[in-house]
């Protein structure tokens, strides 16, 4: 079967494509991105603003159990066009990666389902790089402590 | 005979593979890799000297001692890594397409 969700990143490039379809109508999909309460139960966050216009903006918080911040981010709109298409742009506070550009597009394929096209453009190939390879070195250091689990100790 | 080896090859091994995963989460002396495995010093200088070859370890002196880097550039020529930043894509869509499937009208 093949991915519904796909990744174009052509080497030495600084911006890369995602695709999906998705089996739903295009106007819930395009709800994801406009409804505060939607966005906070798909992205795990909450939202402290979401001003869906030109020259608007959205911030969003992730705090954990202890109430202690630990995921901020932020963008301005540039471009809102129901159904269509948002061009903003997003930035991950206190980090060191650079804020990145967005373009979404949203297309009506049939009745029932739609395909979101999110092109993102970074500063520079080698940050579109360490992105890319940011939840890969994540998985590596997971798999990395399940192996200390079972290698023999260092004495 | 110097043939250059690709990089499937090199991670076709499982315990390069263990390598790979040891030094990715911080750059260590062949000794220090050595020790975390049963096997034999000089096959575990083998493997390093595998993956050096192919160029998913890099050799980087510090002091008197030579540390091995993985090579993040070279990974990427595996073919699958992209795949866990678009598994963490189609996951985050997967909730997503779940949660609105809530809204579509009932039939």
């Amino acid at each position: 079967m093949p991915h519904k969700t796909k990744i174009q990143a052509e080497d030495g490039q600084q911006q890369l494509t995602i695709t999906r379809e998705f089996e739903l109508p295009l106007e819930l999909l395009f709800r994801v991105y406009v409804e505060p309460e939607i966005v906070e139960q798909w992205m795990g966050t909450k939202v402290l603003k979401l001003d869906n216009k030109p020259h608007g903006g959205y911030q969003f918080e992730t705090s954990d159990a202890q109430g202690n911040v630990v995921f901020r981010a932020n963008g301005t709109i540039h471009e809102f066009v129901p159904n269509q298409k948002i061009t903003r742009t997003f930035e991950m506070e206190n980090t060191p990666f650079d804020v990145q550009l967005e373009f979404l597009e949203f297309t009506k394929r049939t009745d029932d389902t739609s395909l979101l096209t999110m092109q993102i453009v970074y500063r520079s190939v080698a940050l579109r790089d360490q992105m890319l390879q940011l939840p890969f070195a994540q998985g590596l250091n997971m798999a990395h402590n399940k192996l200390q689990a079972v290698l023999r100790p260092v004495h | 005979m110097n043939l250059r080896r690709d990089v499937f090859q090199a991670i076709a091994d499982p315990t390069r593979r263990a390598i790979l995963l040891l030094v990715a989460s911080q750059a260590m002396t062949a000794g220090a890799i050595a020790a975390h495995f049963d096997t034999a010093r000089p096959t575990v200088s083998k493997h390093l000297h595998i993956l050096t070859e192919c160029e998913l370890l890099k050799q980087e002196p510090s002091g008197r001692e030579m540390y091995y880097h993985l090579n993040a550039k070279k990974m990427r020529e595996i073919a699958d890594f992209l795949e866990p930043f678009r598994a963490m894509w189609d996951e985050r869509f997967d909730k997503l397409e779940a949660i609105m499937k809530n809204h579509l009208p009932k039939p």
